[in-house]
């Protein structure tokens, strides 16, 4: 079957790993190949946290530039960040809600303009769905099951080949039992979102 | 029960590379295992960590990766299946005992896990171990994917226990930190009980037993050879004349680029897996088959110098290209589109590529640096350092968490090499410039390799101040305990070994110790060692507060917040502290109330006495 690359980039504590955890589960769940690579060296530390996913055929762990079948941003700075991933087919779906880092906290650096990056951005890409997933995740309960609302919308994106319900059920199983009911809400407000962007 | 001591056989598990080589290690019955913590290997000795405190497996955390070493290779002279793992430059560390541990050679299984990090992610080199290999005479398997490294593991008992010989089990970040599918195999019994037996003409190495032990040692390698050479991790893959060698993550990069360029038919692959000794024979008759051959490997040309070796040993005058301009860097890790691109350029094949969309008119995303946490007990300590000596000292620093010191405004941070290093540079630095030297240093660094130097620092009479930044834990690898950690609320016993009484028994006269919190006792403490001649020991202690938050029990201190009326934007708190949990809001500086931990670093620091905690904001309105 034909390789779905999907990177997931956010800002340390934004729940990153876990949302590939559900994927890569779900893939073995559902007998499709999976390889992943993560890179969070300092990311505690408030540093940049980067997921690579290949679902199906092939051998290597990691995306080339242009390669990103989907780009999954927690954050849209980062999204802008890990726009050389993507190309003409690429798919991103991404959060608006800035999380600036330290520096630009402080005045020391400037956030970029992200309406202007993300127009600029959904032109060069097949499909584009940005929209405040930190308001869909405090809407579920807490801003932790932000990762779940990303998760939502890329099931609802139709840009992999993992079922809903399958996710779901992923969901149910792998993640914290005091939080599966705020996850699958979560999960459900990015499905509803993404539908509707 | 722990996950990797669960599941059916034959079940297929998600696993990080790094629990595929632990499950590797149990199946082939482990039994004793010791670790110095280091990315990317870490998460190998957290499964054992984990599982030995519910199995009879033996596991600890050592001082460092020569005691690590040290510790499995007297359990493997028992007769024992021991692992160590460690990153690359923990290899240094170890490899004094290594190259003469070949020698001797050990009775059980010794599996030693290089772990190496190409493009240096978190690490200040990016050597390449697999020298250590063939500078030491000792077997050395590479796994290509996470389901090969936990076989490979297995089998790199196997092939130690055959030999009586240390293997070397190498890695790089993209496998250690990778995850995939992994299909389980049986658990193997652990044997925890050796037997020695003595000979010490064979295992006491003074000069006449190692002139013996060195010719047996060559000969076990001529063993090797063999072996390497039918060895089944050593694959050729197609029958087409144009050769690649790779190994490791580049082979991955290799089979996804044959198929992009429709070259399957073309092409004829060797894989190689059991890279130390070099099958020479099996390259020699590969290279027969092929017209020109191309040398896939990330970092050195290891595996370049001993296939030109292997042609030319043969007579062959194919053209070899590995490493150059053209081909393939000797620096970081390799991206897949370029592996692609090499191979399509000296193969002579177009394709299309999958053109990145074009960035150059988008806006900049601004760099987010690592930083301190907020309420970092480092950052503290530093501020009060940096206000007694200023620009003026020279501070060199060490490896941990608190290197993130040398950012500004901290600026604390001149030097940096090794573990231990900016402790053994200090009285370099300060005997060569007549300055004021202040070198830094962590709980878990200072005993992995600081009580030689400061032993030494003292004995030739050096002049400088030494910070032990204490946190209490090996904060930067994951919170790992150590000889100087307190790990009663582990359920383990209390074997904490005393910082003080080590920097005292080394003969350090002068020691004061504070909490850095406490800024002006800080301070103070820092002025007074200032003046001291000789080497003296600030011991600034107050645990990490990432790992306080993980402790069963943690009660969350009150937020402060800035109070307006009083604030007259000295900026000292951002200025001088740089906390990430300040944020310029509309009235000015604020503070993110959900990063602060109350650690009240800023309001010491503020003149004009602007910052409270919440509680009293509470109380005032």
């Amino acid at each position: 079957m034909k390789t779905t690359r999907i990177l997931i980039v956010a800002v340390g504590g934004q729940g990153n790993i876990l949302s590939a955890r559900v994927l890569g589960e779900a893939a073995v769940a559902a007998g499709i190949d999976v390889r992943m690579s993560e890179f969070h060296g300092m990311a505690q530390r408030g540093g940049v946290v980067e997921s690579m996913i290949l679902l199906g055929d092939g051998s290597g762990y990691c995306i080339s530039d242009g390669n990103a079948d989907v780009l999954l941003g927690f954050e849209p700075s980062e999204t802008l960040r890990a726009a050389k991933k993507c190309g003409a087919n690429s798919v991103v779906i991404t959060n608006v809600r800035p999380l600036p880092p330290f520096t630009v906290a402080l005045g020391k650096d400037q956030y970029p303009d992200i309406d202007y990056a993300m127009h600029l951005m959904s032109e060069r890409v097949k499909k584009m769905i940005a929209f405040d997933a930190t308001a869909l995740a405090l809407q579920a309960g807490s801003s932790l099951t932000l990762n779940m609302v990303m998760l939502g919308a890329l099931s609802q994106s139709g840009a992999i080949d993992l079922p809903q319900e399958l996710l779901e059920r992923i969901i149910r199983e792998k993640t914290k039992k005091q939080f599966t009911d705020m996850n699958l809400k979560a999960f459900e407000l990015g499905m509803q979102k993404a539908a509707n962007c | 029960m722990h996950r990797l001591l669960d599941g059916r056989l034959n079940e297929k598990m998600l696993m990080l590379g790094n629990e595929a080589i632990a499950r590797g290690a149990l199946e082939a019955g482990v039994s004793f295992a010791a670790s110095y913590p280091g990315t990317p290997s870490s998460e190998i000795a957290l499964q054992f960590f984990q599982i030995s405190r519910e199995s009879d497996l033996y596991f600890e955390y050592s001082a460092n990766e020569k005691v690590a070493l040290e510790v499995a290779a007297g359990a493997a002279m028992c007769g024992l299946k021991t692992m160590v793992s460690m990153k690359h430059v923990g290899v240094n560390v170890a490899s004094d005992a290594l190259m003469t541990l070949a020698y001797t050679g050990i009775t059980g299984s010794l599996v030693l896990v290089a772990a190496d990090d190409p493009f240096m992610f978190s690490s200040q080199n990016e050597q390449d171990s697999r020298y250590y290999a063939k500078l030491g005479n000792l077997p050395m398997l590479e796994p290509s994917s996470v389901g090969e490294a936990k076989e490979m593991t297995k089998y790199a008992f196997e092939l130690s226990e055959k030999l009586k010989l240390p293997v070397i089990l190498r890695t790089t970040t993209r496998i250690n930190h990778a995850s995939g599918v992994v299909t389980l195999g049986a658990l193997a019994e652990r044997n925890t009980k050796g037997s020695f037996i003595k000979d010490p003409f064979s295992y006491v190495c003074i000069p006449s037993v190692s002139r013996n032990l060195h010719p047996k040692l060559l000969n076990k390698m001529d063993e090797a050879a063999i072996m390497s050479n039918q060895s089944i991790w050593n694959i050729i893959e197609g029958s087409g004349k144009l050769g690649i060698v790779c190994n490791g993550a580049s082979y991955g990069y290799v089979r996804d680029a044959v198929q992009q360029l429709g070259i399957a038919d073309r092409c004829r692959i060797l894989r190689i897996g059991f890279s130390h000794p070099f099958p020479d024979e099996l390259t020699s008759n590969f290279l027969q088959s092929c017209e020109k051959a191309l040398i896939v490997e990330e970092s050195e040309p290891y595996m370049e110098e001993a296939v030109r070796n292997c042609a030319q040993q043969s007579g062959l005058t194919l053209p070899v290209r590995g490493k150059g301009k053209d081909f393939f860097s000797r620096l970081y890790e390799f991206d897949p589109a370029e592996v692609t691109k090499v191979m399509a350029s000296y193969f002579d094949v177009s394709y299309e590529q999958s053109l990145p969309m074009k960035t150059a008119d988008l806006p900049v995303a601004p760099p987010r640096p690592p930083n301190l946490c907020a309420g970092c007990p480092h950052r503290a300590a530093y501020v009060a350092v940096r206000e007694v000596f200023g620009d003026e000292a020279i501070y060199p620093t060490d490896i941990g968490c608190y290197t993130l010191g040398l950012l500004p405004p901290l600026s604390m941070g001149d030097f940096l090499i090794a573990m231990g290093a900016g402790l053994g540079t200090a009285g370099g630095f300060s005997i060569a410039t007549g300055r004021k030297v202040v070198a830094f240093i962590g709980d878990s660094t200072f005993f992995h390799s600081g009580l030689s130097p400061l032993a030494s620092a003292v004995y030739n009479n050096h002049n400088f101040t030494l910070v032990i930044l204490d946190n209490e834990t090996t904060a930067m690898t994951g919170h790992q305990p150590h000889p100087g950690a307190n790990i009663r609320h582990l359920g383990l016993p209390l074997t904490q070994v005393s910082i003080e009484q080590a920097v005292a028994g080394l003969g350090v006269k002068k020691v004061i110790t504070v909490n850095p919190f406490q800024y002006r006792k800080t301070v103070e403490a820092a002025k007074e060692l200032a003046g001291y001649k000789g080497v003296s020991v600030l011991i600034a202690r107050a645990s990490c507060p990432l790992y306080d938050r993980m402790l069963h029990g943690f009660k969350r201190k009150k937020p402060f917040f800035i109070n307006h009326e009083k604030c007259n934007n000295s900026r000292n708190c951002v200025n001088k502290a740089a906390c990430p949990a300040f944020y310029v809001g509309d009235q000015g500086l604020e503070i993110d109330a959900d990063r602060c931990t109350g650690c009240a670093l800023c309001s010491q620091i503020c003149p004009e006495k602007a910052i409270s905690p919440i509680s009293k904001k509470e109380v005032s309105s």
